[in-house]
């Protein structure tokens, strides 16, 4: 009889690998939540692109008020792509922030004049600082910060009307 | 016959070919079953006509990149007019459909040719092989025919030109890489058949292991050989110098290897003492699972790899599907036919059967330490503890220390005897092969190299305490006989399989060891005139220039290179190409090859001003980590050339009843072989 | 649409991967070797973010070399290997370390090895002392009776 079981082990190990391994199949290996989820937004201090001469840092997202941090460059196509959507958020009165990163003021201020604004202000992160403490390792990704500038939500990649539907308001209203 | 039509006829090939592995599938097993001699008469021209149609099928693929079809998607994507006909050639396997189709082909043929050197082997077995052969193919061509059709057309708007051949892939190493593997992987399901046979049937007697033993051997070699060619490739074109990086793919080929090698082994102990049966029938399906699991892990997406193939996670779902049932059932079966009693050959604890034994369940830790870090980041992701990442540091850590402590029994094993050794016949034979290995491995680094390493102390001990005693028991051997040459010509094949075998692990291992202690690398900006010195030569750069290829342009750097100490010098030409089609840059790394060291350059990036950052890099012994494993492959062929194979067997019954009690007198002889 | 699938997933790839070549070939000056050892330990271990499997050592993509900048002045600076590590965990996740932590979810994966090398350790002494026990087990009394029975009804048979 246990030599009977110790034949069948072989078999459950294996049943048991293909449930993960098939689990596996409806994952995204390159989803990955944000290492600052439930952290304090990372202290910096930059320019903003409207304005050269004024500086921020992170009292900016401590305002009291719920923030959608987007990280964006003119360079990436599914930016633009997704712009349609960001004014639509902007419109629904959540607070924008945008950071432009790695590029040019020329190039960032071109782009918001022809896809539109839907932020209250822009920082300008050339070269990557406030990008690299975020974590961001591409274009666009999006972080929703709370009253407190508590980074609670992170999307990497571009926002689709449904992502918006289905994501994006249901934690803006979580955290509201 | 317009070229149109040959993807049509190659299409067409496949179905009669599924049709061929239905009926390859059912009517022989039936017949076994019900003892209809006519039905498993349907064995042998099922399978070869499944092979031939399969073939069919693959030359027409074939056809259509060597002819630039680019209606068929398939060439359309991994093909252009001005590559180089060899690599059209090759491009047909350098893709997940043509690879498949590839996959097919090897398997019908091992198939096909395992029934027809089987004329000895009792009927209904050889029915029952073919059968689970046919099952696996069905399963394939399905999985061809259903999600990955390399005959699909892109008409009527075919593309003018193709999108060319990943240009990592036009390499002389990538053209052998995967039909080698691929044998290795498809050769195991030969001995898997023969397992699921034996269970099948009930015959579960000793003979099954001997008849499987060459095909396994066999297509162990061609995976050790797959498995070697696809470091050395990586090695010189991959611009990094590594040769092994734990990545989920590499992993995958070495997973049925390890169990390969387990099986190899045990399948020796079957045959001879009629023991470990139900060891060697579950490691017989588990290599063949091992198989077929790494081609789920490469063409399914989930695992992040740089080698895999473009991802489909409804391919993944059909593999995963042909994966559960083969294997699921094929365990199942095992679980419920295996034999229950085990043959009581007793046996004591420096004996042979000991050693091999701990052999097998040190192989099996190893396969399941390798296992287990190549799923780990998959297995918390599905139970939502988040993402983390399995690396060489991990495996590194690991894979030594347990190989180590393998090389301890290797060294013993060979000298032990069957059924029983007195340890006092062990230590007066390994004593002096201990404190050798140990004195020259302490010495050799002190005295060959700048500075000590006890790494590479310890991989020479390892490899020598491997190597010492073989020799030891060569002059055991001889020292009787008229002459050194009368006493060699007495040993069998399979011994100098076995030694040969031993002697490719040491090598590899000493490569192992001295390359990743003593490699040095250096990263220098270089113009013309500038000089760099590593390991007592110096590099100079003479000449930048630009060059054009079939498909790519060039900047190459001129590098002569003279060694301290020397007059005469030589000339290394690395190169940065760009190929136009995919517009890809790539680097040619510039190779001096020796046996003792390779001078390895590469070009990094364009510094501007005419100055270019380079990487020179002196790998010490790098040569032998493959050289070990063409050693390896030798020593397994060599083990099952021995003609006892090769002749016609006589009535089985005496045969096995002598084997299995384990009383046979050879078992304890002197000259046993393997 | 198969071919916009394939072509989708072809530029996904070649955008968010580095190239698989060795594009990180840089100069850096390192007065001191060991902090050169350590600066390459650290680059092999560290995983690129966005690359299907990469060292940071090895990979192309802005974000390693980013990063790779980072690790070079942080050693500079007089950090740790650790506080090095630390730091990149904290922006980029676990992910990023080729080494796994040893924690409570990846107890299985550092301790299942040497467990099994104990149980293997186990059932060999097991398997060689039940062996040798079955074939030096004595007949008793009976069993012989039973043989000499066997062997005499052979003899006249």
């Amino acid at each position: 009889m246990t030599r009977r079981l110790i034949l069948l082990l072989p078999l459950i190990g294996f049943l048991v690998l293909s449930l993960f391994l098939y689990q596996g199949l409806s994952l995204n290996p390159f989803h990955r939540e944000s290492a600052l989820m439930a952290r304090d937004f990372p202290e910096f201090n930059l320019p903003t692109l409207e304005d050269p001469e004024r500086r921020v840092d992170r009292s900016l997202l401590q305002t009291g008020e719920l923030t959608l941090v987007n990280v964006w460059g003119e360079w990436c196509p599914e930016c633009k792509r997704e712009m349609p959507q960001l004014l639509d958020l902007a419109d629904r009165g959540i607070r924008m922030v945008g950071v432009n990163w790695k590029d040019t003021r020329e190039k960032g201020l071109g782009f918001l004049e022809d896809f539109g604004n839907p932020f209250e202000t822009n920082i300008f992160d050339p070269d990557n600082e406030l990008g690299f403490e975020l974590g961001v390792f591409g274009a666009p990704e999006t972080f929703l910060v709370d009253r407190d500038g508590i980074i609670r939500y992170h999307h990497t990649g571009y926002i689709s009307a449904s992502d918006v539907r289905e994501h994006i308001l249901p934690e803006v209203q979580k955290w509201q | 016959m317009q070229i149109q039509m040959i993807p049509e006829i190659g299409h067409f090939a496949l179905v009669i070919a599924l049709l061929f592995a239905i009926v390859q599938s059912v009517v022989p097993l039936a017949g076994a079953a019900l003892r209809r001699p006519l039905w498993m008469a349907y064995a042998r021209p099922m399978a070869a006509g499944q092979f031939l149609f399969v073939a069919i099928a693959y030359a027409a693929l074939t056809a259509s990149y060597m002819l630039d079809d680019f209606s068929v998607l398939n060439v359309a994507n991994n093909s252009n007019s001005m590559l180089p006909w060899y690599y059209k050639f090759s491009a047909v396997w350098g893709n997940h459909e043509g690879s498949v189709l590839l996959w097919s082909m090897m398997l019908a043929g091992w198939g096909y040719f395992a029934v027809r050197y089987s004329r000895e082997l009792p009927r209904d077995m050889v029915a029952r092989v073919i059968s689970v052969l046919g099952m696996v193919c069905v399963g394939f061509l399905l999985f061809i025919l259903v999600t990955s059709n390399p005959f699909e057309r892109l008409l009527p708007q075919m593309p003018q030109d193709g999108a060319d051949l990943n240009p990592l892939l036009q390499d002389i190493g990538l053209i052998m890489h995967p039909p080698m593997l691929y044998m290795g992987y498809v050769g195991f399901s030969v001995v898997f058949a023969f397992a699921i046979a034996a269970l099948l049937g009930g015959r579960l007697d000793a003979a099954w292991a001997r008849w499987a033993r060459p095909w396994t051997n066999l297509a162990w070699a061609f995976l050790t050989i797959g498995i070697a060619l696809g470091s050395w490739w990586a090695y010189y074109e991959l611009g990094w110098g590594g040769w092994w990086f734990w990545d989920p793919v590499e992993n995958a080929s070495l997973l049925p290897w390890l169990t390969g090698t387990a099986l190899m082994h045990s399948l020796a102990v079957t045959e001879k003492r009629g023991s470990f049966k139900s060891w060697t029938l579950l490691l017989a399906i588990t290599t063949f699972s091992l198989s077929l699991l790494g081609t789920f892990l490469v063409r399914s997406g989930v695992l992040t790899s740089v080698h895999a193939f473009a991802n489909d996670p409804s391919r993944g779902f059909f593999i995963l599907m042909l994966l559960g049932i083969t294997v699921g059932l094929s365990l199942l079966v095992f679980a419920l036919r295996a034999p229950r009693v085990s043959h009581k050959v007793g046996f004591g604890w420096l004996s042979r059967d000991a050693m091999l034994l701990i052999n097998n369940i040190m192989l099996v830790i190893l396969t399941v330490t390798v296992l287990l870090g190549t799923v780990y980041p998959l297995l918390l992701d599905a139970l939502n503890l988040g993402k983390i990442s399995v690396g060489p540091p991990y495996f590194n850590a690991l894979f030594v220390p347990l190989t180590l402590l393998m090389c301890v029994f290797m060294g013993m094993g060979p000298i032990s005897r069957w059924k029983d050794t007195s340890s006092k016949l062990l230590i007066q034979r390994l004593w002096l092969s201990a404190v050798v290995a140990v004195v020259l491995g302490m010495a050799l680094p002190l005295i060959f190299a700048e500075r000590w390493s006890a790494p590479v102390a310890i991989g020479i001990i390892a490899a020598l305490w491997i190597v010492l005693p073989m020799l030891r028991d060569l002059y055991d051997k001889t020292r009787h006989a008229s002459s050194v040459g009368a006493g060699l010509k007495k040993l069998s094949l399979a011994y100098w399989g076995m030694q040969l075998g031993h002697l490719g692990v040491a090598v590899t291992i000493i490569g192992v060891a001295v390359v990743s202690n003593y490699n040095i690398e250096r990263n220098v900006r270089m113009s013309v005139g500038d000089s760099v010195s590593v390991a007592g030569y110096t590099f100079t750069m003479t000449e930048l220039a630009s060059r054009r290829g079939p498909n790519f342009l060039a900047d190459r750097a001129v590098i002569e290179v003279q060694r301290d100490g020397r007059t005469r010098s030589f000339t290394m030409n690395p190169e940065k190409r760009l190929y136009i089609a995919r517009g890809m840059p790539m680097t040619q790394v510039a190779l001096r090859p020796g046996f003792f060291r390779d001078l390895y350059v590469a070009m990094g990036e364009d510094l501007g001003d005419n100055s270019w950052a380079m990487r020179v890099q002196y790998k010490p012994f790098v040569r032998w980590l493959w050289l070990g494993g063409l050693l390896m492959a030798a020593g397994g062929v060599l083990a099952v050339a021995d003609k006892r194979y090769r002749r016609l067997a006589t009535a089985p019954d005496p045969e096995e009843a002598a084997a299995t009690s384990g009383a046979k007198p050879e078992g304890d002889r002197q000259e046993a072989t393997a | 649409m198969a071919v916009i699938r394939l072509a989708l997933i072809g530029i996904l790839t070649l955008l968010m991967a580095g190239t698989l070549q060795a594009g990180a070939i840089e100069v850096r000056e390192f007065d001191d070797p060991v902090m050169e050892q350590r600066y390459r330990s650290l680059t092999a271990s560290l995983r690129c973010p966005t690359c299907e499997n990469q060292a940071i050592n090895d990979s192309d993509a802005p974000v390693s070399r980013d990063m790779r900048n980072h690790v070079y002045m942080m050693l500079m600076d007089g950090r740790a290997d650790m506080e090095i590590r630390d730091f990149m965990v904290e922006r980029f996740g676990n992910y990023v370390l080729y080494n796994p932590r040893l924690e409570g979810r990846t107890f299985l994966l550092w301790g299942l090895p040497a467990g099994l090398v104990l149980a293997g350790g186990v059932l060999v002494a097991l398997v060689v002392r039940a062996r040798r026990n079955a074939s030096a087990r004595e007949l008793s009394a009976e069993e012989r009776a039973r043989l000499e029975a066997l062997i005499n009804r052979g003899r006249t048979e």
